[in-house]
């Protein structure tokens, strides 16, 4: 890792607790994100979206960037919440936060029950069955079309009032800014847990597996905590996308969405907290940018752009900016 | 109700279908435990050379078989030098994304050289129509794709079983180190099996167009059968592949035709029980 040289000086909490320490850039970063409110008024629907899928993007970056879980069936959960908050304000309970609550437990029984089953796999066997989890998530979707309306998708959505003043407007102020509360109190959450023992216990399972419970790490449990929150964050994001659009589609637990969150993640970096939400933004506004494209070549671009991460920048954007970061600072 | 006689035969023939597009990964996963999902690309780029020499150039059927094969192989090689190559010592997830990359990549360019409508092809007539043997309809195209899979199902078997090549394969994928001490070329002999099982899926997915249709989306379609296919009959087994494949296509024909509410649903399921209860495969050794 990075820090390497830093953790032979220190003690393990004078580590964790310098790890903890704000950062100048990172509270540059989050003012950033509420300059779209000012520079950016008619965008302000796709900044909503885009804080949702960072938020999933987030959720994945615990599993896949800190315990090297490789999940292709990611938005299944996406899906649970999602389908959770939609049904509940169909059946006439539109309140939002509460339909968030209700969303995240939903998405986190389902992430804790399919969790013993993913913690016991590696490898390929690992790949098949999160993509098994995924597909068997979509065809249920699309087979129970009395719940979930099918292909058609939900109808008869009504969020309410945020606290019971603050009206959804057509704009989306209250929706970016309800996504964004939520992104920014659920990366509070995410990186205080990673920078505790446990996320260390994380990144150690990552590394080597075998050698984890050698040293007295319960890997099997620490992976079903970390699945089962990643869960929750990716329910609360379905929720979020639900409530704030006021529709849920099929498409909402696809195979697609699964592998258009990888890819973020991928060209933002695994493994740093800031890497899905910067991979997120890019991958947005990009698609946004070149919708006049027919989707089947915006995917001959992201196939290109994959390659070339992989080939040439491993640890993704932000990893090439540490590094370049790394050399203009020692050369000088 | 369709007659069991007549599923079970359509099964079969869909069966053989998925071992041809499958057999190949199966057996250089085993060997180099390279995830490469671009494998289904291989299987649409076959179909593609067929459609395109038949329909453009009039060229018969039979003919544009073995050139799905070259195009699908030749394709294969100069893939694997230009990126696979470097990968094979990377992290599972590097090589999914590079190979998933790929995919991305030929379905846009199939979409845009033959557009996203389905690629018809006409056969010869030889092979239309169907044969009424005791009141169950018999496709005599599936007849004769059930022919050609079981001839290279022995070939391949024989190959492998009593060759010498054959058997610095099984070597190579029981243990690539202890191989590689024993002086075989394990990189050359894995470029070969790439290019071979790249070839099959180049030829199977030729003769899947009359079956199951040509679009660009069937690279990423058929990648997760062939996928089931390989993981449920475990790593670099020929007869797994070929038990999984029959399973697979079976059960996924008479689930079409019996409870077609259901759909894929239990193809899936079927495959997470399955790992569950072996998640190495149903043949795998590791």
């Amino acid at each position: 890792m990075t820090s390497a040289g830093l953790t032979a000086s220190l003690s393990p909490v004078q580590y964790l607790q310098a790890q903890v320490r704000w950062r100048w850039s990172e509270i540059v970063f989050w003012l950033a994100t509420l300059l779209p409110f000012v520079l950016t008024p008619s965008y302000l629907v796709l900044a909503s979206q885009i804080a949702i899928t960072a938020l999933f993007a987030l959720s994945l970056d615990l599993i896949l960037g800190y315990s090297g879980i490789v999940s292709l069936g990611h938005a299944a959960y996406f899906g649970v919440g999602a389908y959770t908050a939609g049904l509940l304000s169909q059946a006439g309970w539109g309140e939002p936060l509460t339909g968030l609550a209700v969303a995240a437990v939903a998405a986190g029984l389902f992430g804790y029950v399919t969790s013993f089953v993913v913690a016991r796999f590696r490898h390929l066997a690992l790949i098949m069955i999160t993509l098994g989890i995924g597909l068997v998530m979509q065809e249920a979707a699309n087979s129970a079309n009395w719940i979930t309306g099918g292909s058609d998708g939900l109808q008869g959505i009504r969020t309410w009032p945020l606290f019971g003043r603050i009206k959804f407007d057509l704009y989306g102020y209250t929706a970016y800014g309800y996504a964004l509360a939520g992104l920014f109190l659920i990366f509070l959450v995410a990186r205080r847990l990673i920078h505790s023992p446990f996320g260390l216990a994380l990144r150690g399972i990552r590394e080597n597996s075998a050698r984890m419970p050698a040293i007295g790490a319960p890997i099997h449990a620490h992976i079903r905590t970390v699945y089962t929150i990643a869960a929750i964050i990716a329910g609360i994001a379905g929720a979020l996308l639900a409530q704030t659009t006021e529709t849920v589609s099929l498409e909402s637990l696809g195979f697609q969405r699964s592998a258009d969150v990888l890819v973020m993640l991928i060209v933002g970096g695994t493994g740093r907290l800031y890497g899905g939400l910067v991979g997120a933004a890019v991958y947005m506004v990009a698609r946004d940018q070149l919708s006049g494209l027919n989707p089947q070549y915006w995917y001959f671009w992201i196939g290109l752009l994959l390659i070339a991460v992989v080939m040439l920048l491993p640890n993704g954007l932000l990893g090439g900016l540490s590094t370049l970061a790394r050399r203009l600072r020692a050369s000088s | 109700m369709p007659p069991v006689f007549g599923v079970l035969f359509d099964g079969v023939a869909y069966g053989m279908l998925l071992f041809m597009l499958s057999v190949g990964l199966s057996v250089t996963l085993g060997m180099m435990n390279f995830v490469n999902l671009a494998h289904g690309s291989f299987a649409m780029l076959g179909g593609y050379v067929t459609v395109t020499l038949m329909n453009s150039l009039g060229w018969p059927f039979f003919a544009t078989l073995p050139v799905a094969f070259i195009a699908a192989a030749l394709c294969s090689v100069v893939l694997e030098r230009l990126f696979f190559r470097r990968f094979y010592h990377a992290s599972d997830l590097e090589q999914c994304l590079l190979t998933i990359g790929i995919v991305f990549v030929s379905i846009a360019t199939a979409a845009y050289i033959y557009g996203t409508i389905n690629q018809p092809v006409q056969l010869p007539g030889y092979l239309r129509g169907s044969i009424n043997f005791a009141g169950v309809n018999f496709g005599v195209y599936r007849m004769f794709l059930i022919g050609i899979a079981l001839l290279i199902t022995i070939v391949l078997v024989f190959t492998i079983e009593t060759t010498r090549f054959g058997a610095q394969v099984r070597a190579a994928v029981n243990n690539q180190r202890m191989a590689r001490g024993l002086g075989i070329n394990v990189d050359r002999l894995f470029a070969i099996t790439f290019a071979l099982g790249c070839g099959l899926a180049g030829l199977g997915g030729a003769l899947a167009i009359e079956i199951v249709g040509l679009d660009p989306s069937f690279a990423l379609t058929y990648l997760i059968y062939v996928l089931i296919v390989v993981s449920v009959g475990g790593l670099g087994s020929i007869w797994g592949s070929f038990a999984a494949a029959m399973l697979l296509g079976i059960s996924d024909t008479a689930g079409k035709y019996y409870v077609p509410a259901i759909g894929a649903f239990l193809i899936y399921l079927v495959m997470i029980v399955l790992l569950m209860w072996r998640p190495s495969g149903l043949f795998g050794k590791r």
